[in-house]
């Protein structure tokens, strides 16, 4: 994963405040955080010194094949449904704690992140993940409780 | 979402919270179970077959054929019924009696010897939903539950928040892996897993006792004594512990003793449990409707009304010592689980398959009754590997005749 210093190291570093941000460092925050696109800085798309980089910061941004708006990726074939995940999962602790809070079958799916269907996990619902919205952080509860690592984010 | 929950009988975890969805007569989506589950939910299909020498044949014919091979066997040999209902256990057992035959499951050569001090109330043992509600510390010991009973850690004894674990398994609980190999349990449990050489188990549990007691724990393959005191210090501090117990540590084992040792060492400090990781889902159920009725869990042989027991009237042995003359082998699969040592001396004899499945032993049996999965097509109860007992339904309409209906015909026919 990379990080805001990383971007602003790619970015033009002129502080010309096109994108609205007082300098570009600001910038590389609000990239970092998604709010705004490598698109949403001009010189960077206009002037052509800026190519490399220009590619390189849309490449990091490019969302991965089969990733969802999390960057959440299932590997479908190491999963085995054990439902480790769906357990741990805060959010879904939070969402229905009598339910899969508490190991059974989901009692409110439609706000559960990842729920298990035909032995496999399935991701939903991702505006619950604590890796998405505004105060998003890295939460790695699913991660660490998968014995075969079929959880993974980019 | 509709609250009509199924039991899923594809290990004996018998979780009871399935969700289906099904069209015309068959399932076409398995919810909230594991792997395993959604095979077998989803196998359930297709009209019986009925087999004679390979040959498709009717239900009668075969009937027939299966009585007759019963009836001209001296010394017939029922095996299997771990996957079957209690009912068609009970069924098993009686027509074992009637035709004095040898009868036995797969817990002679696996974890027999745990289920019978458990039944016989000799070690501590409590249910799965105690575990999931109390447990601070579990062991998981030769046994990989991620890989044979996926939903043991995720609905019963890790991950789950309980009535007084309400933090959950960060802050509250403890997973502990002893195994020879890294398994997918291993990794789950982190720090906690002690890497042990094979049948290197009877000196581990003495370094623990050493430990416990507060001595020097040593092994002759030098395992850090560190580490050996780490897990003392967390065993003695258990207020709820539970030791899974598989058969990695039983087969590394001479005999029970040093485990039943450990048992009492342990609950005199703090408070273990001990439950078998039994595989089938209704092995258990084999083991005490056998019990009940003739105070042994497998391995017996019925002679007028005699009931006898040993290891001499185990599958392995008395396949090796060629002392049987005819197999029924209902929902088992000898030929997958035996070494072809054993193996090749079930060849010699005429064996009548009942099963759900096609198997390498329905291929070589003389006579192949293909049956309702029960659980999916057929209804009937189970105990589950903590000794709860449950109940099921049939989840789909069947096109077969179940393990008990084919199994009272023959009794009746003979």
């Amino acid at each position: 994963m990379t990080n805001a210093m990383e971007l602003y190291q790619m970015l033009p570093k002129t502080n010309c405040k096109k994108c609205g941000k007082a300098s570009c460092m600001a910038f590389a925050v609000v990239l970092m955080a998604r709010e705004l696109k490598p698109e949403d800085c001009p010189p960077l798309v206009e002037e052509p010194k800026y190519k490399e980089n220009y590619e390189k910061i849309s490449n990091i941004f490019k969302p991965s094949e089969n990733a969802t708006e999390t960057g959440l990726i299932v590997h479908e074939d190491l999963c085995f449904g054990c439902g480790n995940c769906v357990v741990a999962c805060p959010p879904n602790v939070a969402n229905d704690p009598h339910g899969v809070g508490s190991g059974n079958a989901p009692t409110n799916p439609n706000k559960l992140v990842l729920t298990v269907q035909d032995g496999i996990v399935k991701a939903q619902n991702l505006g619950e993940c604590r890796r998405f919205g505004k105060n998003k952080i890295l939460c790695n509860g699913c991660i660490v409780t998968c014995p075969v690592e079929a959880i993974e984010f980019v | 979402m509709e609250n009509n929950y199924h039991v899923c009988t594809g290990c004996a975890l018998l979780c009871d919270d399935i969700e289906v969805g099904s069209e015309k007569n068959k399932i076409n989506k398995v919810f909230t179970a594991c792997r395993i589950g959604m095979a077998h939910m989803k196998e359930g299909k297709g009209e019986a077959i009925f087999r004679v020498d390979n040959k498709s044949v009717d239900e009668a014919t075969a009937i027939n054929e299966a009585v007759t091979i019963l009836r001209n066997a001296k010394k017939p040999l029922i095996f299997g019924l771990g996957a079957s209902t209690s009912e068609t256990q009970k069924i098993a057992i009686k027509l074992a009696k009637k035709i004095n035959a040898t009868l036995d499951d797969n817990s002679s050569f696996c974890l027999g010897g745990v289920v019978e001090t458990l039944i016989k109330n000799e070690m501590k043992t409590c249910t799965l939903d105690d575990v999931r509600n109390k447990a601070d510390v579990i062991i998981y010991w030769g046994t990989d539950p991620s890989d044979s009973h996926p939903r043991l850690l995720s609905k019963y004894s890790y991950f789950p928040r309980g009535k007084e674990k309400q933090r959950g398994w960060e802050e509250e609980r403890t997973a502990i892996a002893v195994d020879v190999r890294k398994s997918h349990t291993a990794k789950i449990s982190g720090n906690y897993f002690f890497q042990i050489p094979p049948k290197g188990d009877e000196e581990f549990i003495d370094a623990v006792i050493a430990g416990l007691s507060g001595k020097l724990p040593k092994t002759s393959y030098n395992y850090p004594p560190k580490k050996l005191l780490e897990l003392a210090n967390i065993l003695k501090g258990a207020k709820f512990g539970v030791i899974f117990v598989g058969c990695g540590l039983i087969y590394s084992l001479e005999s029970l003793e040093s485990l039943s040792r450990l048992m009492k060492v342990l609950n005199e400090k703090a408070n273990i449990h001990l439950m078998a990781m039994v595989g089938n889902y209704n092995s258990m159920g084999f083991n005490e409707n056998l019990f009940a009725e003739t105070g042994y869990l497998n391995s017996v042989k019925f002679e007028n009304g005699i009931v006898k027991h040993g290891p001499e009237y185990s599958i392995v042995e008395s396949l090796k010592a060629k002392t049987v003359d005819a197999a029924l082998i209902v929902d088992s699969d000898p030929f997958s689980i035996l070494p072809r040592s054993i193996v090749k001396n079930l060849q010699e004899i005429p064996v009548v398959s009942i099963d759900p499945y096609e198997t390498l032993t329905s291929r070589h049996s003389k006579v192949y009754i293909n049956t309702a999965i029960s659980g999916v097509e057929a209804g009937g109860t189970a105990t589950r590997m903590d000794r709860v007992k449950v109940s099921f339904e049939p989840v789909i309409e069947a096109n077969r005749p179940s393990d008990e209906a084919i199994l009272k015909k023959i009794m009746e026919a003979l």
